[in-house]
């Protein structure tokens, strides 16, 4: 068959997989995060059957009702409600879902663009390289958070134009390491062998080049998850995000600012608790897979 | 090297090019320029004045390059809200932003340069530890949450610090480190790494060699050396600061151009907006180029390369 | 004062891998002796603990090397048994070191007066003017013309060859008894590192220096040393007076590496001409080290590493050929 010699080369790459599988069970293994990101998509995944109330219906007469272990606090609302008389803890569950859904789109769709262009630019060089590298130096150049709101500003607030706004900002490291990995992978054995079986530039690039960088879009994607959620919620405490009255995280510590100054502490620190909570655990778990994966990385 | 300066003029003039090239698309893609650029609630006769004013009826290059030519005469409109020049309505909120960012970054180089170094120094041990857990929490809240919980905390219960606004001392404290803290972070961990670089420099193993006390070894001949890409940084950081520092000023009510671009999204003041991200990209692309040609000239190396 | 300056016995400094569990003998039962004013070549590979014995003998190593055994007798004390201070107050000034890379070695923040001066300041305590002084004269011991503009100027402002000169000066600054040169000539190119030879052997001569020269080149060390010991995987395999191991070498890895002598400015890194890789020094091979690569090896040299056997006058060997009981 038409070079199945070089895939069977490149297929090792992966082939090594099992041995560096083991390696998990050594040194650091972070089980702790590991958990905390299972529990927050499980929760996230089953936020119907878990959630007490309705997210976004509340009862006026409830309203600010502190959490059940003070005074005045019921059972029924285990952590407490906000100024509409809504859930605090239903809220958290069904903002998980959000924070899960955007935080997880947001670095697979940045990942898939800038895998894309970076495995072009590094495989295909000449022209291609030029445009994509130069674009990809400006749009670093441009200050992200600020262009973000803007974009939101433009857009409009919903989940969708969110996940729109934070991949476009997002995709240019993908596309910088990703290149810098070709451009090592393309003079190895496998893929020299690929080119003289007379392989496509596209099955090269999809058969050969891609199962040898995936691992280093993969332990960017897992840091850049805890930056994406972060921007997240920075944009909907800013009203540029996701809309009211959704139950997202970030908008829920825009709502805390109403009680804040009576004191009502759990508006503000139960939500901000969740976004740090899972961006440390994506924190941890990338700074492991990256010194695991990826030693080249780790100056990242 | 000059080459390498006209190189990275080039590119950072494609930056510009790009930043305005999209602004300008997206307006006028995403809906109908005109609406965005009137006042909410205009008539349909003050919309048709707006589309004869910015000639929205011509081809898109067209516009483009009035667009293009407004803005390098300082012209970015007027304000709706205010009723003045959005340049000097930006100009005005500046000093803010700068002394806000300056005391962030002042907190931000007190905290990080001494933990860093201690980190460093103390490889492996309780501090470094203790260090990187310190910069991994400063990467995992949000600015803007650490402020909240700070006018929870020295406001609202110990009433100590004023919750916003600004004009005293006591007014910047909270603000700059809920900007400063991630930034402290990020000091530290290129303050370690840079000192461990230098640590293991040629140099320093001549003055240990020399016979110099460790003290001395780490005051005077790591210190500075190690210094030198934090301080870089530094520089670059103190822009971005200011252009980042949107949610912070919106929580503290911090008179600088965030809480600017704040009201602009707010009072839907579109120009207000436009003018905000272009002035902000402005900076940062013509600070990353300040920094680039710094190093060049420090560093002969990238000289050659260019 | 009577017998050697320098008196190693038994040294052994091993690298501790983090977790503990691998050990690297860097240096592995070293013995050697260094007489007042004397030269002494220590000659080996890249790997085989060249570096790592210099730095034993200041006890300047890195957190991970530990000195298992030995002592290090410098003018009749055991340094083993000094304190960190005492040992410092020795470092700089009683026994010099030159780096590998002479031109690194320089601090680009400082001036060359300042990074000259610092060590009189701190060992003789010194005042900022006489110790400036100091530095002008030695500027001028080295032979770099017009010291006193050049006091005040940064490294950077100067040649790659008044830098070294500059490492000489800050070497000899204290008057050290012993002077370490470690590869002091790989990365130079021919003139300079003619240049710098004649350097070390001016300062040797005027000073009353003794000089341990560390390199991987046997033709510098025929030009410079009087006596020479060969290192292999952190053991001298053999050692003696220069002249006499030049004539009759003992040890098949002496013989093969004088049979590919590069001459004197070969900048080759690794002596290529003998077959085989040296070995890695965290795994050596059990035996002899040098086994695998020696064309004379016998069965016994797979399983038992040799001791010292003396071969003759003040020449030892590490090599059962020189065992006097089966010759």
């Amino acid at each position: 068959m038409n070079g199945s010699a070089a895939s069977s080369r490149s297929a090792s790459a992966i082939l090594t997989l099992p041995r560096r599988l083991a390696a998990f069970r050594t040194e650091g293994f972070p089980l702790i995060p590991i958990a905390i990101l299972m529990t927050v998509m499980l929760v996230a995944l089953f936020a119907n059957v878990l959630a007490p109330h309705n997210p976004e219906v509340g009862v006026l007469g409830d309203r600010f009702r502190p959490p059940a272990w003070q005074a005045n606090g019921t059972i029924d609302h285990l952590l407490g409600t906000d100024h509409l008389g809504r859930d605090v803890l239903s809220r958290l569950i069904f903002g998980a879902r959000i924070s899960v859904i955007v935080g997880l789109t947001v670095v697979i769709v940045a990942g898939f663009i800038g895998t894309l262009l970076g495995i072009m630019s590094g495989y295909l060089g000449r022209w291609v390289d030029q445009v994509i590298m130069r674009i990809t130096d400006a749009w670093l150049a441009l200050p992200g958070v600020t262009f973000a709101i803007f974009l939101a500003a433009i857009l409009g607030p919903s989940v969708s134009n969110i996940i729109i706004i934070l991949a476009a900002v997002y995709w240019t490291r993908y596309a910088r390491v990703v290149r810098a990995e070709v451009l090592s992978v393309r003079e190895r054995d496998f893929v020299r062998l690929a080119v003289v079986a007379g392989c496509s530039k596209g099955t090269i690039m999809r058969r050969h080049i891609l199962p040898n960088v995936v691992n280093s879009a993969i332990v960017l994607a897992t840091l850049q998850l805890g930056q994406a959620i972060i921007a997240e919620a920075t944009l909907s405490f800013l009203g540029v995000g996701v809309p009211p009255p959704m139950p997202a995280w970030g908008l829920m510590l825009a709502d805390g600012k109403k009680g804040m100054m009576a004191g009502y502490w759990w508006l503000t620190v139960l939500p901000g608790s969740c976004i740090m909570l899972m961006v440390l655990s994506a924190n941890l778990l990338g700074d492991w897979l990256r010194v695991k994966f990826d030693p080249q990385l780790r100056q990242l | 090297m000059k080459k390498y300066i006209v190189k990275r003029l080039g590119l950072a003039l494609i930056s510009l090019l790009l930043l305005s090239i999209t602004i300008f698309l997206l307006m006028r893609i995403t809906g109908d320029p005109a609406v965005l650029l009137a006042e909410p609630g205009a008539s349909a006769a003050d919309l048709d004045a707006i589309r004869q004013q910015f000639g929205l009826d011509r081809p898109l290059w067209t516009q483009y390059v009035s667009f293009l030519t407004h803005l390098l005469r300082g012209d970015f409109g007027q304000s709706f809200y205010y009723r003045t020049d959005v340049f000097e309505l930006y100009l005005s909120r500046l000093p803010a932003s700068l002394l806000l960012a300056s005391a962030a970054m002042a907190f931000s180089l007190l905290v990080g340069i001494p933990t860093g170094i201690i980190a460093a120094v103390r490889v492996n041990q309780w501090w470094d530890s203790g260090g990187k857990i310190f910069a991994l929490l400063g990467l995992s809240m949000p600015s803007f949450w650490v402020g909240l919980l700070m006018i929870l905390f020295f406001s609202v219960y110990l009433g100590w610090l004023p919750s916003s606004g600004s004009g005293t001392v006591f007014h910047l404290v909270m603000p700059a480190i809920s900007l400063g803290w991630l930034f402290a972070a990020v000091h530290m961990r290129l303050t370690r790494s840079s000192m461990l670089d230098v640590l293991g420099s040629e140099y320093v193993k001549l003055a240990r060699l020399k016979g110099l006390p460790e003290a001395l070894v780490i005051s005077k001949h790591a210190f500075k050396n190690a210094l030198i890409p934090v301080l870089t940084l530094a520089g670059i950081n103190l822009v971005i600061m200011v252009n980042v520092a949107v949610v912070v000023e919106t929580v503290f009510a911090w008179p600088g151009v965030g809480r600017l671009l704040y009201e602009g999204i707010a009072f839907r003041d579109f120009p207000v907006v436009q003018a905000t991200v272009l002035l902000g990209g402005v900076m940062i692309v013509v600070v990353n180029l300040l920094v680039d040609i710094l190093y060049a000239v420090i560093d002969p190396r990238i000289r050659y390369e260019g | 004062m009577s017998g050697p300056l320098l008196d190693v016995r038994h040294l052994s400094t091993h690298y501790v891998s983090a977790r503990g569990t691998r050990v690297t003998r860097a240096v592995d039962d070293v013995s050697l002796v260094l007489d007042v004013g004397g030269t002494l070549g220590i000659v080996g590979e890249s790997g085989s603990g060249k570096t790592t014995l210099a730095l034993t003998l200041l006890r300047l190593l890195p957190p991970a090397a530990r000195i298992v055994s030995g002592e290090i007798f410098f003018e009749g004390a055991d340094l083993m048994k000094k304190s960190d201070g005492e040992i410092r107050r020795i470092r700089g000034k009683r026994i010099a070191m030159i780096l590998q890379d002479p031109m690194m070695s320089l601090n680009p923040l400082f001036t060359v007066g300042d990074q000259v001066a610092e060590p009189i300041r701190v060992h003789e305590g010194a005042s900022r003017g006489s110790a400036w002084n100091r530095a002008t004269e030695l500027l001028k011991s080295v032979r770099i013309a017009a010291p006193e503009t050049r006091v005040r100027e940064y490294p950077h402002q100067l040649s790659g060859g008044m830098r070294q000169r500059i490492v000489g000066a800050i070497a000899i600054s204290c008057e050290p008894r012993i002077l370490i040169a470690d590869e002091p000539t790989t990365s130079l190119d021919l003139t300079i590192q003619a240049q710098y030879l004649k350097l070390l052997r001016d300062l040797q001569r005027d000073h009353n220096l003794a000089l341990i020269f560390i390199t991987h080149n046997l033709g510098i060390v025929a030009k410079m040393c009087d006596q020479v010991a060969v290192m292999y995987a952190g053991r001298l395999v053999e050692a003696g007076p220069v002249r006499q191991i030049y004539n009759a070498p003992a040890h098949p890895y002496t013989q093969a590496l004088l049979e590919s002598i590069p001459r004197v400015g070969d900048n080759r890194k690794r002596l290529t001409a003998i077959d085989g890789q040296p070995p890695d020094p965290a795994a050596p091979p059990p035996g002899c080290a040098f086994h695998p690569r020696c064309p004379k090896v016998m069965d016994r040299c797979r399983s038992e590493a040799p001791p010292e056997f003396r071969v003759a006058d003040a020449q030892t060997s590490r090599c059962w050929l020189s065992d006097p009981t089966t010759r």
